[in-house]
């Protein structure tokens, strides 16, 4: 029988991280390639915005990620809260580097689609405010975790931020129908009996490949991570010590 | 080709955002990667250590 729990303990679960960082990194990869010559190559211009529009294959996942990684790892973040399972808090603070480059990317391709299309890098609009508070969470997150010497009180800490910062995502994600913003609104809704979108098939396509290449670096890079936090934390551990003890230097 | 670079006149807007992106990740990459290694390196050097110490 399956035993889900057993992969709740680092020394089983170190292994089975590492298989896994390999398959969604080669993943990741034919999706990325798929997803750059599809963005370039087959979405066709947009009659509005020209060329420029291309820039929300990069964007919009980016956008998706930061707010999904957030939420991810608030609730890794709980659940070591809860369960004081050491792995938790470990995917919690392996996720947050990664989550906060996406929210800097969203802000930084953001401005760089704004320019053209608005005239403005930046304004202070509902959407790119929540956004930007959003880098901050992450930083503080970050920081409030590194300041801390013992690992059980830092991930408490840290974790308690990440939980009251969850308000900010549907603020972040509602922002352009709660608000009056410049910031267009959803690409993709879901509505009563399925979904409605502006896009012609093939950018709803590009877009969903892209999301899912960003998706599988995010599960490769962090699980690679948590290996690295995984071995700090364990190094006195017999399970590390026989395992590093073939290993050449 | 350098027609296809300018993308209708948003060829900086364009090449800035999906350029920056691939930066940011490729770096991180590496700096993950190298996390790692210097990391099972230092911890099996100070294993090795201890090990010939108790010997």
């Amino acid at each position: 029988m399956f035993n889900l729990f057993k992969f709740a303990s680092p020394a089983s679960f170190y292994p089975l991280a590492g298989k896994l960082v390999t398959l969604f990194a080669i993943a990741s990869v034919i999706l990325l390639v798929i997803g750059l010559y599809m963005s370039f190559f087959v979405a066709p211009t947009d009659y509005k915005q020209g060329e420029g529009y291309r820039i929300m294959f990069i964007h919009v996942p980016a956008a998706w990620m930061s707010m999904f990684i957030y939420v991810v790892m608030a609730c890794w973040a709980a659940a070591g809260m809860i369960w004081h399972t050491r792995l938790s808090s470990m995917m919690a603070s392996a996720l947050a580097p990664t989550g906060a480059m996406f929210t800097f990317l969203a802000l930084w391709t953001g401005a760089l689609w704004g320019k053209p299309m608005w005239g403005a890098w930046w304004v202070w609009d509902a959407r790119l405010t929540s956004e930007l508070i959003l880098l901050f969470l992450y930083v503080g997150f970050m920081a409030l975790e590194s300041a801390i010497d013992d690992p059980r009180r830092a991930a408490r800490a840290s974790g308690l931020l990440a939980l009251v910062g969850v308000i900010n995502v549907p603020i972040i994600y509602y922002s352009v129908q709660w608000w009056n913003t410049l910031h267009q609104g959803s690409s993709i809704k879901v509505v009563k009996g399925g979904v409605e979108t502006s896009m012609t098939e093939i950018m709803v396509w590009t877009l969903l490949i892209m999301t899912f290449a960003c998706w599988f670096y995010t599960i490769a890079v962090a699980l690679s991570r948590v290996r690295s936090i995984i071995l700090e934390r364990e190094s006195d551990s017999s399970w590390v010590k026989e395992m590093l003890q073939g290993a050449k230097s | 080709m350098s027609e296809w670079l300018a993308m209708g006149g948003h060829g900086f807007y364009i090449w800035g955002s999906f350029g920056v992106s691939a930066l940011f990740m490729i770096v991180e990459v590496i700096l993950v990667m190298r996390r790692r290694r210097s990391l099972v390196q230092r911890l099996g050097r100070m294993i090795r250590m201890k090990a010939e110490v108790s010997e």
